[in-house]
């Protein structure tokens, strides 16, 4: 998977090269932002990482010029400007998601993931299969091992979201966004609860457990 | 207990004006009125003193002036003389001004206009003075008249006087007039100083009004100077210049905590980032392992702090506004109950959801959410197991109001003003974790929605309520959800 990064800020570029190398991704990093988009437009890249303010030419700029020329490469934002009109513009820009300066890189990852995994499978599905777990979209039906699970309208959306991301890591803040709607930042662990809520119906009674914590990150739904 | 300037509705109550005969300025006016009807009336007292006067000393003078030419008569001519002139004046003019009274020693009449001896008794200098009575055609007048007395030789008596009629009518035209002319100034002096404490009381109400709106937390509000530059608009620009040096001062401040909160946060982040990697490095059981874990942990719950502060910070300086969309209190609020209905069931509690209607208002329902959230974590963190907790959200056609209310231990009376400030833990909520951040974003949230925070003893328990004005979607019907 290539990546091309484009921030100015140095440091922060050069840890995040470090990182993404090290869980596998092959990293180009760029400065300025008219460079940036003359290789963005020009290579083939599988996901673009794009800073708001950069030398030359803005993030935005970047992405609106790219999807103006017809390249759909996912874009994820990121920025030290958090506020909800900021994260708007950048949605409405072309970017596929937006982080907030700072981040945790375990967050960053799991987006990426996510990003990567929507252009793989861009086709609507109506069935969801991990292991022997299966969920039937259009009947709203959940059945693991040839048992039928009862499931809450929200623990089928979450069930839902992992199973569309099955095999990454999912972070709190991607769930609460994703499932609820919500951005927010819950006191407790409140997600914890609802995932061992999840995890009683679809894994209690079966064998492997496929909802798994990843500590310090998120969840993954996979087989073990 | 009310929040100060958090919304109309404390607002209004707060703000309740000093009737206006309590101002000072009204006060300060009826004194003026009272002082200008006492130099007034010394005024008029003196013009009427010296016009009555004028005219009291002429009647005296004439009336001196006829017994002059009596007495001169008298001893020129003797009694014979004195009777001849009288009867000559009587006769001349029987009803006119002058009165002479003859009689004798039992007061008998002898000569004059005077039927009998008034029966007042003269002072010491021999004035008399006396009602004089004339018959008219069909009814009696009295009036007032003055004479001085005489003894004359053989018991003889004379009494020589004038009808004060006119010098009585005058005088009551004149007491008439002054009156009238006191009673108009008095009128005048209360209308004018009526109108002129109640333009001050507006002034004033200007100044006192713009205060309150900075108490709120606007604190970019300026005192409207009418722009005559008359003292009151030099005490507004001084005023307002002292609110811009205010104002600068606690912007320098905010300033500065949020830089630290915002460039401690990125230095924070790297620090979590290189322990994931570090924790990623260690073999999967040992102290090493838990160490990094925890340190992981601890690294979170800093930048948790600071981001709590930072949104705080962002809140109260007004510009998330820019998110506000129509949205169905009910709606969030049962989103709310939804999302932590399994937290309090984990902890044996019961969180019950009751909806009365839908509640339509305009405001960022990702800061609304955030602040409920607050609310119910902290509802069901401090209250025990299997105790009870209430969200209900309606709307009562002029307001929205959600109560989160709960059976746990409540926040003391004396506390209640406290807990929104920044970093304050009940005795407590020592032991509980948190950063004492939860109500403050809550405060600022609720102010950021002109809404008001109302604690109160829920017996037992607290119980929040948040009152928000309605929405004009709910108002106009046009009703569009912001995110589908």
């Amino acid at each position: 998977m290539r990546i091309l990064l484009i921030e100015d800020d140095r440091k922060l570029a050069d840890y995040l090269r470090k990182a993404l190398v090290e869980v596998g991704f092959a990293v180009d990093h760029l400065v300025d932002g008219r460079e940036g988009l003359l290789t963005a437009a020009s290579l083939d890249y599988d996901i673009l990482i794009v800073d708001r303010m950069l030398p030359g030419l803005d993030g935005l700029g970047i992405v609106r010029t790219l999807r103006a020329a017809g390249n759909r490469t996912p874009v994820l934002f990121l920025s030290a400007l958090g506020e909800v009109d900021d994260r708007v513009q950048g949605l409405q820009a072309g970017g596929d998601d937006y982080l907030i300066k700072p981040f945790a890189f375990s967050e960053l990852h799991a987006r990426l993931e996510a990003l990567l995994r929507r252009g793989a499978a861009d086709a609507p599905e109506t069935r969801l299969r991990v292991a022997d777990l299966e969920m039937d979209l259009l009947k709203r039906e959940v059945i693991r091992a040839g048992t039928p699970i009862q499931l809450q309208p929200r623990e089928f959306r979450l069930l839902e979201y992992l199973m569309r991301h099955a095999g990454q890591v999912v972070t709190r803040t991607m769930l609460l966004e994703q499932v609820w709607d919500y951005r927010f930042d819950p006191q407790t662990n409140i997600i914890d609860v609802h995932i061992s809520r999840l995890r009683g119906k679809i894994d209690r009674d079966f064998d492997p457990s496929l909802l798994q914590t990843v500590r310090g990150a998120g969840y993954l739904l996979g087989v073990p | 207990m009310k929040w100060a300037g958090l919304g109309s509705g404390a607002w209004a109550e707060l703000c309740r004006r000093a009737p206006p005969l309590r101002s000072s300025t009204f006060r300060l006016a009826l004194l003026y009125v009272f002082l200008l009807g006492v130099s007034v009336s010394i005024l008029l007292g003196f013009i009427y003193w010296s016009t009555a006067g004028y005219m009291d000393r002429q009647a005296t003078a004439t009336i001196d002036a006829e017994i002059r030419g009596l007495a001169e008569q008298y001893h020129q001519r003797g009694l014979n003389g004195l009777t001849t002139l009288i009867a000559k004046q009587v006769a001349l003019d029987p009803k006119g001004s002058s009165v002479y009274l003859l009689v004798d020693d039992k007061l008998e009449r002898i000569l004059g206009n005077l039927d009998r001896w008034p029966s007042e008794l003269p002072d010491a200098e021999g004035w008399m003075r006396f009602r004089l009575r004339e018959r008219g055609p069909d009814q009696t007048e009295e009036h007032e008249a003055r004479a001085q007395v005489f003894l004359l030789r053989g018991g003889l008596r004379l009494l020589v006087g004038r009808d004060v009629r006119d010098l009585e009518a005058t005088r009551a035209l004149i007491i008439n007039a002054l009156s009238w002319g006191l009673a108009i100034t008095a009128a005048m002096a209360l209308l004018g100083s009526w109108l002129m404490s109640a333009s001050l009381v507006r002034r004033l109400e200007a100044i006192n009004q713009t205060s309150w709106e900075i108490m709120e937390g606007d604190l970019s509000r300026r005192i409207r100077l009418n722009g005559s530059g008359d003292d009151f608009d030099q005490l507004a620009i001084s005023l307002n210049r002292m609110l811009e040096r205010i104002e600068t001062l606690m912007t320098g401040v905010r300033q500065v905590s949020d830089n630290i909160a915002h460039d401690l946060r990125t230095p924070l982040t790297r620090m979590r980032n290189k322990l994931e990697i570090l924790g990623a490095e260690l073999p999967d059981a040992g102290a090493a392992r838990t160490l990094g874990e925890e340190a992981l942990a601890d690294t979170d719950e800093m930048l948790a702090t600071f981001n709590a502060l930072l949104r705080i910070a962002r809140i109260e300086s007004g510009s998330r506004r820019a998110a506000f969309a129509p949205l169905n209190l009910t709606e969030l609020v049962g989103d709310v109950a939804e999302l932590y209905e399994p937290v309090a069931s984990e902890r044996e509690q019961r969180l019950e959801y009751r909806a009365f209607g839908p509640a339509w208002i305009v405001g960022d329902r990702d800061l609304l959410f955030q602040a409920l959230t607050n609310l119910v974590d902290n509802a069901i963190k401090y209250t025990h197991s299997r105790g009870d907790i209430t969200l209900s959200v309606g709307s009562d056609g002029l307001r929205a109001r959600v109560v989160v209310a709960d059976n746990g231990p409540g926040i003391p009376s004396r506390l209640r003003e406290l807990v929104f400030r920044r970093f304050f833990r009940g005795d407590g909520s020592r032991s509980t974790p948190g950063n004492g951040l939860g109500l403050s974003l809550v405060h600022a949230v609720a102010q950021l929605h002109h809404a008001t925070i109302d604690l109160s003893d829920n017996q037992p328990g607290l119980r929040v309520t948040l009152s928000f004005g309605l929405g004009k979607a709910a108002i106009d019907g046009r009703v569009t959800p912001r995110r589908s």
